[in-house]
């Protein structure tokens, strides 16, 4: 069994047809990607997967268990984070407290037995913490814990982006565009990230990427969209070879 | 992962009051606790009041400043919490002290029926629920008779602590120094636990607060219910103090000040707020001579504050 399944996923805006009958799978412990002429509805797809958009129709299931039209946050508790195209940090936070965010799902703890500083409550405090921590040093932005979020160069809060979501102790991880706006060193250090993530904490990756050399030499399985439809699907050597997605992209000029 | 050899931050929690706080502060609950054996009556009473304030903007401020919503009939539970003593106490002997737990309730009560279907929607709707929840409850006490009608409820009973009776000025200084002693130690205790972060991002990034898995309707909720809370104690306090009270203490021009007290001192933090609250409670004395134009220069006020000082006149960073 697939740990994500999408089928006959469709989605519209008015009249606009954002997602036709979209079907793939990516399978536990996997590396693919998503890719596409910009407005070919890769991010809405992603909304549709996290529960900011409520899908027409079709169905999504995450190890199984469907979760088309659950709210986002449900989502996430279940195994499921993502980033944003456009970063979305809690900028005026540190950058410690960002990561830290990831792990409010995992944890209980409420108003009142802050107030009453339970020792559970402290013990649960110092777990957050430290998950936070462990998080920021695994990203690479650990000596940076007490900066403010919106300080940070860009590169930086691409990871903290990251550290935040894994934070979430997910299942998969979809990232949007996380190598936008980085410079050639960066998307080198983000292709060893990425790889660390799914060999050192086993999540499984989706991105949507532009920059075809990153997704070729980053992704075992490759899902092209143009028009709010899939157009192929398989490995990179064979979705660069498909008469559809070279059309696409010659089509399109970007 | 790492083998810890490098120096990291450290992640220990932070104490609950900042080491550069811990002076001024204790400096200035030093001044509190003195107050009274200098000031003559009158000043003690306008000290009061301003502790009163603070006590009601700390619990704005949860709403406002930690949740970022806006609430313009915060006295409502102000009034709950006044109404609850001073109806159980006048009217069934209820000890002073049993009323606090039965107001809390109530205030909890009124927040979720208030909350619960406002939240979900965007932020503007609370604002204009609240708005008609505030003249609602006011609307209730003045044509009730059990709330005492348009002149109000007279003769509430006065607090007794083992066998002393609370009569005098200074001894509801002192009550309201406590309990605004209480509410600062419950904000900061709140402010840097789980919920308290839950809050701020909701505040910053709602979306992305619930793409990293918060609830944000159960957040806000909370927050709500928690500023409820706090309203309702003040007022239980404000009914034994006053002995007597009105629907006319519990105005929409008085959920406005209570949020200028906050919007003041820079919706967020404690230090500003405490100070905000007392510059509230200043501001009728200031304005004697303006009578009914009052509410009008508090409004005044506030559009000022907003545009020309959005992050209030002592914004405080966080760190
Ligand atoms: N909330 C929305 N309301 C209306 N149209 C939308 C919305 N979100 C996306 N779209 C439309 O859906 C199409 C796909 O957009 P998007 O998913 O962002 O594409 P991509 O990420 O592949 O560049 C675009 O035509 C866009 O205008
Ligand atoms: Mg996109």
């Amino acid at each position: 069994m697939a740990l994500l399944e999408v089928r006959d996923l469709r989605l519209s805006f008015g009249g606009l047809k954002v997602l036709q009958d979209i079907s793939f799978s990516v399978e536990k412990g996997a590396i693919n990607s998503l890719i596409g002429p910009n407005g070919a509805g890769k991010t809405s797809l992603f909304n549709c997967l996290t529960g900011f958009y409520k899908p027409k129709g079709g169905s999504i299931r995450l190890g199984g268990r469907p979760i088309a039209g659950l709210p986002p946050h449900r989502i996430t508790a279940l195994g499921l984070a993502r980033t944003f195209q456009n970063i979305r940090l809690f900028k005026e936070m540190s950058v410690l407290e960002n990561a830290m965010s990831g792990q409010h799902c995992r944890s209980r703890h409420g108003i009142v037995s802050a107030i009453l500083h339970l020792p559970s409550q402290r013990r649960e405090e110092d777990m957050i913490r430290g998950a936070g921590m462990r998080w920021l040093e695994f990203v690479g932005i650990a000596e940076h814990a007490h900066r403010l979020a919106g300080g940070l160069s860009y590169g930086d809060q691409r990871r903290l982006e990251l550290a935040r979501a894994l934070a979430s102790a997910p299942e998969i991880i979809l990232l949007d565009e996380p190598a936008a706006g980085l410079n050639e060193r960066e998307k080198l250090d983000l292709v060893h990230l990425i790889r660390r993530i799914r060999d050192e904490t086993g999540v499984t990756v989706l991105l949507i990427e532009h920059d075809m050399g990153l997704v070729m030499q980053v992704s075992e399985k490759i899902v092209v969209f143009d028009y709010g439809q899939k157009i192929a699907d398989g490995t990179p050597e064979a979705v660069r070879a498909d008469p559809k997605v070279i059309e696409a992209y010659l089509g399109t000029e970007d | 992962m790492s083998d810890g050899a490098r120096t990291l931050p450290a992640a220990a929690q932070p104490p609950l009051v900042r080491r550069s706080h811990l002076l001024p502060g204790l400096a200035a609950l030093g001044c509190a606790l003195v107050l009274p054996h200098f000031a003559n009556a009158y000043v003690t009473e306008v000290a009061t009041t301003a502790l009163l304030y603070v006590v009601l903007c700390l619990g704005l401020n949860i709403v406002v400043g930690y949740a970022g919503l806006l609430d313009l009939g915060y006295a409502a539970f102000f009034a709950v919490g006044a109404y609850t003593t001073g109806i159980l106490t006048s009217e069934f002997g209820f000890n002073f002290w049993l009323t606090i737990p039965v107001a809390m309730a109530a205030a909890c009560l009124a927040g979720v029926i208030i909350g619960a279907p406002t939240l979900r929607l965007r932020s503007d709707y609370l604002a204009i629920v609240t708005l008609g929840f505030g003249e609602i409850v006011r609307i209730i006490a003045r044509n009730l008779d059990i709330t005492g009608g348009a002149s109000g409820l007279v003769g509430i009973e006065r607090p007794e602590i083992l066998g002393f009776k609370l009569m005098q000025v200074q001894h509801f200084y002192y009550a309201f120094l406590a309990l605004a002693l209480l509410a600062v130690f419950v904000c900061l205790s709140v402010e840097r636990s789980r919920m308290g972060r839950a809050w701020f991002y909701v505040r910053y990034d709602e979306d992305a607060a619930a793409g990293i898995g918060i609830n944000r309707v159960s957040a806000k909720l909370q927050a709500y219910m928690m500023g409820a809370v706090i309203a309702s104690v003040a007022g239980c306090l404000y009914a034994a103090k006053m002995t007597a009270i009105s629907p006319e203490s519990f105005t929409f021009n008085q959920s406005l000040l209570i949020l200028l007290g906050v919007v003041l001192g820079g919706m967020g933090r404690i230090p500003g707020v405490v100070l905000g609250a007392i510059l509230v409670a200043l501001l009728p004395e200031v304005l004697r001579g303006a009578g009914t134009y009052r509410p009008l220069v508090t409004a005044v006020a506030l559009l000022a504050i907003m545009l020309f000082r959005p992050n209030g006149l002592w914004p405080d960073k966080r760190g």
